[in-house]
């Protein structure tokens, strides 16, 4: 008993002690109140020392918090309870977040840096006329290969990787979206296809994938592609920069039939205070000279046409990240297909998981 | 003094209404609604499809391979802990392990299973050659009755450390070899031990995800990561939901049906 009442008094006497360390921590670092703006932004996608400049420039004090999907995003969005001024959410999220009125209309007088941003990138489907949403970065879904691994295939057509001698040799992204969008590319279909024959003959080729998908991953797909577990995975590209960064056998390929490309905007979610704030770091972060050094930490691809112009040759020119026209022309974003379709392509993709070798 | 004590009950009542009934009757609530809002009993015909099907029996065999290996490492185990002189110290030896997080240790288990990792390594210098391990279904049971264990030790254990061992003696003074004694008196005596044990196992085996994903590579697909990614992804809580109470009906059956007797494994020695 004695032991029982020791041990539940030092739990106790441990927490209050650690409440007042942090309580003392985040007094000393001005987080007591007054002016800070709350960001919520997926993790390591920002570079740290442009958060000091921007609280040293502004005299903000930021509170910086990270997420690592657009759904758990999402649910605490719209919880309510915390406040977040910013946050980053994928184009089919900001779509949904529309619907589901959870962001604020962005005032795009008090971002004169928006005239930055290459026009490919504004006006897209998921928010017209970026009332809601301001470009970050953007990406594209294609095969991460091994050089050693994978004899002569270099993956220009996603029907390479259905090739029996890749036998249990593949590894494919959790994702219904990623995995149906490559079956339907891969028959030369939409991979917004809505047609019920379409999307059936799709999941009738995954299933012949079967054999060589050795796992359906989640994140940690960037561990094992890098420690060579497999010789080929479909990723998305900044999960491949950062792969190629610890594995110099690795290259990146979007295949010829066409893909997806995503984007990451910055919103302002119905949770803000800090309105004004929140509009002073969507401008910063718009900067040419800012934005170009975050590209540089990040490893994705930056939408801001100056900033392009300001990174090296070697960055600019990789048209692994940073395609020629003529294959964005193919590439196509998710549409938001409202949640009856959604909930069919999860279906499907679950069946095609269901698929037994 | 009835008045008194009904007062007494209040909080439990309070309790158990809240935090037990309140969530299982609006699981049936949700699972009675498509993605749209819609009343219906469409995620019941859906679960009838052999896609569901198939994944409810995916999960009962792969949670059935999960308690018969468990048992068949923990009865030995928990036998022999209750013969060594420092009982307690195997036995805390045995729980720590359970005080690390469910994640690393399937973390570390990527680490050691992998193409590259110590398991191979292993079978390399056996003259063995690399094999596939991890995304296995063998790595997947591995890993699982790894988790599971302590669950099945304790109860037994406790059952076996509450068996007189004069009825063992006995048992041999008149004339029972060694493998008659335990089929005859050891194992009846802690069948309760062993029934606890196996439903600590079996039950969370049935709803396992993570694990399906991070060691089976999602070539297992029980009824537990269909849940997930029905409330997570899909965001269809209705079909999840459904699920789910197929789930505790599944439970409860499996309670009442070794449920029965005298608990007194549960209680464990003073």
């Amino acid at each position: 008993m004695k032991q029982l009442v020791n041990l539940f008094v030092s739990v106790l006497v441990l927490s209050a002690v650690l409440l007042f360390a942090t309580y003392r921590l985040n007094a000393s670092e001005g987080y007591s109140g007054g002016n800070t703006l709350t960001i919520f932004n997926w993790g390591d996608y920002i570079d740290p020392d442009l958060i000091a400049e921007f609280e040293e420039q502004t005299g903000i004090t930021v509170i910086y918090q990270t997420f690592d999907s657009n759904e758990a995003m999402m649910t605490k969005i719209e919880q309510g309870g915390t406040t977040f001024d910013i946050s980053v959410p994928s184009d089919y999220a900001i779509s949904k977040m529309k619907e589901d009125r959870l962001l604020l209309p962005i005032d795009h007088a008090k971002l004169p840096n928006l005239k930055h941003i290459d026009p490919r990138f504004m006006n897209l489907s998921f928010d017209p006329d970026n009332a809601y949403s301001i470009p970050y970065f953007w990406g594209t879904v294609g095969v991460v290969y091994n050089r050693e691994l994978v004899g002569d295939h270099e993956f220009t057509s996603w029907n390479e990787l259905w090739d029996p001698a890749l036998h249990n040799d593949i590894l494919l992204v959790d994702g219904a979206r990623e995995v149906m969008g490559m079956g339907l590319n891969s028959l030369g279909y939409s991979l917004n296809d809505k047609n019920e024959e379409h999307l059936q003959e799709a999941k009738r080729k995954l299933n012949e994938l079967t054999p060589n998908v050795k796992a359906i991953v989640g994140d940690e797909i960037k561990m094992l592609l890098a420690n060579e577990e497999a010789a080929a995975g479909v990723v998305w590209s900044g999960d491949a920069a950062e792969m190629m960064w610890e594995n110099e056998n690795l290259d990146y390929v979007v295949p010829e039939e066409g893909s997806n490309v995503w984007f990451d905007n910055m919103v302002i979610p119905t949770t803000a205070k800090n309105i004004e704030g929140a509009h002073e770091f969507i401008n910063f972060m718009l900067d040419p000279e800012i934005a170009a050094r975050n590209t540089e930490y990040v490893g994705y691809s930056t939408p801001n046409a100056a900033a392009l112009a300001l990174l090296p040759e070697d960055i600019s020119g990789d048209e692994r990240f940073y395609p020629a026209p003529e294959l964005t022309d193919k590439l196509e974003v998710y549409d938001n297909l409202g949640k009856r379709m959604l909930s069919h392509y999860n279906e499907l993709f679950l069946e095609f998981k269901m698929h037994r070798k | 003094m009835t008045k008194s004590r009904n007062l007494f009950l209040v909080p439990y009542l309070a309790w158990m209404v809240l935090f037990v009934v309140a969530p299982i009757v609006l699981i049936a609530y949700y699972s009675l609604f498509d993605v749209d809002g819609r009343f219906t009993f469409d995620n019941y015909t859906k679960f009838l499809s052999p896609v569901y099907l198939q994944m409810t029996l995916n999960s009962f065999w792969y949670a059935l391979l999960i308690t018969v290996f468990s048992l068949l490492v923990a009865y030995p185990t928990a036998y022999f802990l209750t013969r060594t002189k420092h009982k307690s110290l195997w036995l805390l030896l045995i729980i720590v392990p359970s005080w690390i997080n469910l994640l690393l240790k399937a973390y570390a288990f990527i680490g050691i299973f992998g193409t590259y990792g110590f398991a191979n390594k292993v079978l390399e210098l056996a003259g063995i050659g690399t094999k596939q391990i991890l995304f296995t279904d063998f790595s997947f049971v591995f890993v699982s009755v790894y988790i599971f264990i302590p669950f099945m030790i304790l109860p037994v254990y406790n059952a076996l450390d509450e068996l007189n061992p004069s009825l063992i003696y006995a048992s041999r003074d008149l004339g029972a070899s060694p493998w008659l004694t335990f089929r005859k008196v050891v194992f009846p005596l802690t069948l309760e031990g062993v029934k606890a044990g196996c439903q600590a196992v079996f039950i969370p085996a049935l709803s396992l995800f993570m694990i399906t994903r991070l060691i089976a590579g999602n070539r297992v697909i029980t009824l537990g990561t269909a849940i997930e990614q029905h409330f997570l992804v899909t965001q269809d809580w209705g079909m999840g939901s459904a699920i789910a109470v197929v789930l505790i009906i599944a439970m409860a059956v499996i309670m009442i049906l070794t449920g029965s007797g005298k608990r007194g494994a549960l209680h464990g020695s003073q």
